[in-house]
């Protein structure tokens, strides 16, 4: 049983508890005045579900980190990549054809009249080629694949990769159409733009998913009780997920070549060129994975929670909140960040529901002071 | 003034007479007081983001703190709407002054992820709370009414809407067309050059802040009469996005670009929500996409925005008026011979981390004396003018100016005591004309502020800054580029330009980083020239410069560093045979 909080535009089910616990009594309006009292149960679940909460956040926050890295682009639109990879995955699953691998194709589309438009005094057979496969093929490929397989009774895995696929794809030629063109561009026009499409991408959302919300096949439906807690299949895979793409993150950048010419690029695009990195493929390396943490993301949580065409933005800017806090460099630092949010969530939900959005918002704000007084802006950018 | 006031004036008769147009749909006009409403909030994301630099999605919680002031005042406690502006006013300033003293401390992006931030919170505020109606909000709000004419109808509202767009609007380009204005210009270009002229950065932040939140906060009690309701909606997240994407499509930079934005955006948004769903089977907010897709298209393609692209299609050119430079600014006090010496630094240092960039450096600048500072790059010649000027914190050493010891004040007391300087990369805000990058130099010297100015009360003081800054740009000789754009000008004019900028401090001292550099030959003599004459009228200079010609013509005395060390002082003629330095410029001899 979920906890259920009204909400403007529908209701926004929140990732509490595991799904089998009816702890309603905790935040049902109706019964706001006898609030029950906390004991160490209760404490436990509400940790226990602020983590689990919070494994999404560090998730999201890990890739938000990745992107603004790399292409100094703050990815609003990160929470419609974790609603995209949801929603396709759950319409996969009761057997339809989901709308995003259509968007897929129609953005290849854009992606490689622009390569062409961009290459135009230097087009050659090779060039033509290659864009043409990564633009027009793919896409169509994967869209012909899901088309085969939709209403098939295909397994969840199955299911997983191509939605992961679409979101991928998605991910992949919304950096060329919307941000490789402004890629010397201030921070500022970034996030603007950064705004715009995810007012796009949350609109072509709401087209292809309907306002109704919808929930997931689970990935297990394997538990097992510690003492007075219960652990599903589904928070262990979310805690596993987690742990791995941090460490491996960590990883690529502290270690591999690969991974130190993207943060070349973060620092200094003109120098990265000159010594020979190809920025825009940092770019797209970067959407790549943000694309794909986020879709993995929404696959994770839609067993668990109901989700709606507009619930990722909210999901998403709570993986910001810990991506701030872990000053947007720091991958370890976001990732305890964003348990402590997941936490803090868990319990104002418990003792002010009503004002549980308020007061992780607000969370934020004493963060960005701290963390504008530990680096003050050296000098202006050029705009 | 008719030459300022004439568009306006024609503009304001146009919009009074469309509700007079026989057969005007009244539905035309509910989309007029739309846009009217829309253009208060676009106005101050202008001054904010356009002309300030400070990126704000935030601006629609504003909207929401006026409507729910008249909203709870007039339902609630039955008080006259008239009132309540005031205290709508009120409140939104003042809660523009609390979430701003937080806000503006931010840097860079963490200023607009701030703003989003404590939108969206506020918004879940207003949703949440008993007093406020929570989701359903309040209802029943009082018509504004004068005398027994109720403003019932979208016809008679208009005209308080509009009213209070033109006279926003005035106010605002007053503001801009000010001392208090060119403060707020030039804080896009980042806060060093404006503080080493005295500008308080963040009071002129917290300002354009505060008015910013007040015009939101005039169009929300207008939105909350002319509904006369007042829910969360239209005070959200998105809202915010949406008012940032009207000032960027009329053209962030510019006041008249929000009343142009709003109606391209209200109106577009008209049309979208009504053939949409015709094309699309229709299930709402389907002009968001359109809205997201256009806006990243338009910061691709045309991020200034229409209104300057539309005011360069025009066939004739704003008029400018020269100052008269008859009016003057009254001098500095000058201590008469005050004893030692003008400047002593006094073993000053500067780590940072494990690098010393100034390792206990010592010398002195006499009171009629040009003193160069020269070494090889990296020798620590600008960090030594960044810590005389409060640019940086000393780590040890004092630095004193005419026995008063001004180590780690900040840069505009420096500036107060009539220590004036150029930088090595140019500092000049590119799209402000000559005149007016120059007036900045004269900002302590004025004392206009902001209200004044909007109010134009300021026209005195204003034209004494202009008159002594058209003096100053003659001084150097680029009076014929007097009303060109900062940025138009080649870099060695611009280094000029930034010269006549210190010599509006009306300075002592004058701290010159790398002046010659771009200068053509006629040109460095022409500067060598005018420093001379600076010189033999009491001014001392202190210049870093790499041109050994220029500087061993010039100087009274060089002090050469090398790796953040002094190593030599002394004539021209004795460092060009001084061994050391010899050594630092071309290297041991082998």
């Amino acid at each position: 049983m979920l906890c259920t909080i009204p909400n403007i535009g529908g209701s926004f089910q929140l990732l509490l508890f595991d799904g089998q616990r009816p702890l309603k009594a905790t935040t049902d309006p109706t019964r706001e005045g006898e609030r029950p009292v906390l004991n160490t149960t209760i404490m436990l679940f509400l940790v226990q579900d602020g983590i689990t909460s919070g494994a999404i956040y560090a998730l999201l926050g890990l890739a938000l980190v990745l992107v603004f890295a790399v292409t100094r682009v703050i990815l609003i639109p990160q929470g419609e990549f974790v609603t995209f990879g949801a929603l396709t995955y759950a319409t996969l699953s009761t057997g339809n054809m989901p709308g995003t691998a259509w968007l897929a194709v129609v953005m290849g589309v854009v992606a490689f009249g622009l390569d062409l438009f961009a290459g135009r005094r230097a087009l050659h057979l090779r060039g033509i080629g290659r864009a043409l496969a990564v633009n027009i093929l793919l896409p169509v490929a994967i869209y012909a694949l899901t088309f085969w397989l939709a209403g098939k009774n295909t397994p969840i895995a199955v299911n997983i990769a191509l939605s992961l696929l679409i979101v991928a794809a998605i991910g992949l030629f919304l950096y060329r159409i919307v941000f490789q063109p402004l890629a010397h561009t201030s921070v500022l026009v970034l996030l603007i733009a950064s705004v715009g499409a995810h007012l796009a991408l949350q609109g072509l959302g709401l087209v292809f998913f309907g306002a109704e919300g919808q929930r997931g096949p689970a990935i297990s439906d394997a538990a097992f009780t510690v003492g007075a807690l219960r652990f599903t299949g589904q928070s262990i895979a979310v805690y596993a997920i987690t742990i791995a793409f941090i460490v491996g993150l960590w990883l690529f950048f502290g270690l591999t070549l690969y991974g130190k010419a993207l943060r070349a690029t973060a620092v200094n695009r003109l120098g990265a060129r000159l010594v020979g990195i190809r920025t825009t493929l940092s770019g797209q390396i970067a959407f790549l994975l943000a694309s794909v943490i986020g879709a993995l993301s929404g696959i994770l949580i839609v067993p668990i929670t109901t989700l709606y065409y507009d619930t990722g933005f909210l999901i998403g800017l709570k993986g910001f909140i810990a991506a701030i806090i872990g000053g947007l460099v720091s991958y370890p630092l976001t990732a305890v960040a964003a348990l402590v949010v997941g936490t803090v969530e868990a319990f104002s939900s418990f003792y002010a529901s009503n004002f549980k959005e308020v007061i992780v918002f607000t969370l934020i704000l004493p963060v960005l002071v701290l963390r504008s007084l530990a680096a003050p802006e050296v000098e202006e950018e050029k705009d | 003034m008719t030459q300022r006031l004439l568009p306006i004036s024609i503009f304001a008769a146009l919009m009074a007479v469309i509700p007079l147009i026989p057969g005007m749909p009244p539905f035309w006009i509910v989309l007029l007081n739309n846009i009217g409403l829309a253009a208060l909030v676009a106005m101050g994301l202008v001054l904010l983001t356009g002309v300030g630099g400070l990126t704000s999605f935030g601006q629609a919680a504003f909207c929401g703190f006026g409507a729910y002031t008249t909203a709870v005042l007039t339902t609630a406690y039955g008080m006259s709407p008239w009132l309540t502006l005031p205290l709508s006013l009120l409140v939104s300033g003042g809660a523009a002054v609390l979430l701003g003293l937080v806000t503006v401390r931010l840097s860079g992006h963490y200023l607009p992820l701030g703003t989003i931030a404590w939108g969206i919170g506020l918004f879940y505020l207003f949703s949440k709370l008993e007093f406020l109606g929570r989701n359903d909000g309040i209802t029943g709000i009082p018509p504004l009414a004068i005398g027994t004419l109720k403003m019932l109808d979208a016809g008679t509202i208009y005209y308080a809407i509009w009213v209070a767009v033109l006279i926003s609007a005035l106010l605002s380009m007053n503001l801009l067309d000010s001392r208090t204005g060119r403060a707020i210009r030039a804080l896009r270009r980042g806060h060093v050059a404006a503080e080493a002229f005295g500008v308080q950065t963040p009071r002129a932040k917290l300002l354009v802040f505060i008015y910013a939140a007040m015009l939101a906060g005039l169009s929300g009690w207008l939105y909350a009469h002319f509904q006369r309701a007042a829910n969360p909606t239209p005070f959200g997240a998105h809202a915010g996005i949406e008012y940032l994407f009207i000032a960027v499509v009329g053209g962030a930079g510019y006041v008249w670009g929000a009343v142009l934005g709003a109606g391209i955006v209200v109106i577009l948004k008209e049309i979208l929500q009504s053939y949409l769903p015709l094309l699309f089977r229709g299930e709402g907010q389907l002009e968001t996409i359109v809205f997201g897709i256009l806006l990243v298209l338009l910061l691709q393609l045309a991020p200034t925005g229409v209104w300057p692209w539309l005011m360069g299609r025009l066939p004739f050119k704003p008029f400018r008026k020269r100052p008269d430079t008859s009016l003057a600014l009254a001098a500095r006090d000058r201590p008469a011979a005050a004893p030692g010496a003008l400047l002593k630094i006094d073993h000053a240092r500067k780590q940072f981390g494990g690098v010393i960039a100034v390792n206990d450096v010592s010398f002195e600048v006499q009171a009629r004396e040009i003193v160069a500072l020269i070494g090889p790059n990296g020798a620590g010649k600008s960090t030594t003018f960044n810590l005389i000027t409060g640019v940086l914190t000393a780590s040890g050493g004092t630095i004193s100016v005419n026995g008063r010891n001004i180590d780690n004040a900040p840069p505009q007391e420096v500036a107060k005591l009539g220590i004036a300087r150029t930088f090595q990369h140019v500092k000049l805000v590119p799209d402000m004309s000559v005149l007016e990058n120059v007036a900045i130099g004269a900002h302590l010297r004025g004392h206009a502020g902001a209200i004044s100015s909007m109010l134009r009360l300021d026209r005195t003081d204003e034209a004494k800054l202009l008159a002594e800054a058209a003096r100053q740009i003659e001084r150097v000789g680029l009076s014929d580029q007097i009303d060109q754009l900062a940025g138009s000008l080649s870099l060695g004019q611009q280094r000029i330009v930034e010269i006549a900028r210190a010599l509006c401090v009306d300075p002592i001292l004058l701290l010159l980083d790398e002046p010659a550099a771009g200068l053509r030959h006629m040109e460095k003599q022409r500067l060598a020239a005018l420093l001379r004459t600076l010189r033999d009228g009491g001014m001392s200079v202190l210049l870093v410069e790499h041109d050994m010609g220029f500087v061993m013509d010039l100087a009274d005395r060089i002090v050469v560093l090398d790796f953040g060390t002094k190593i030599a002082e002394g004539t021209p003629g004795a460092i060009k045979t001084n061994p050391d330095v010899i050594k630092a410029y071309l290297g041991a001899v082998a």
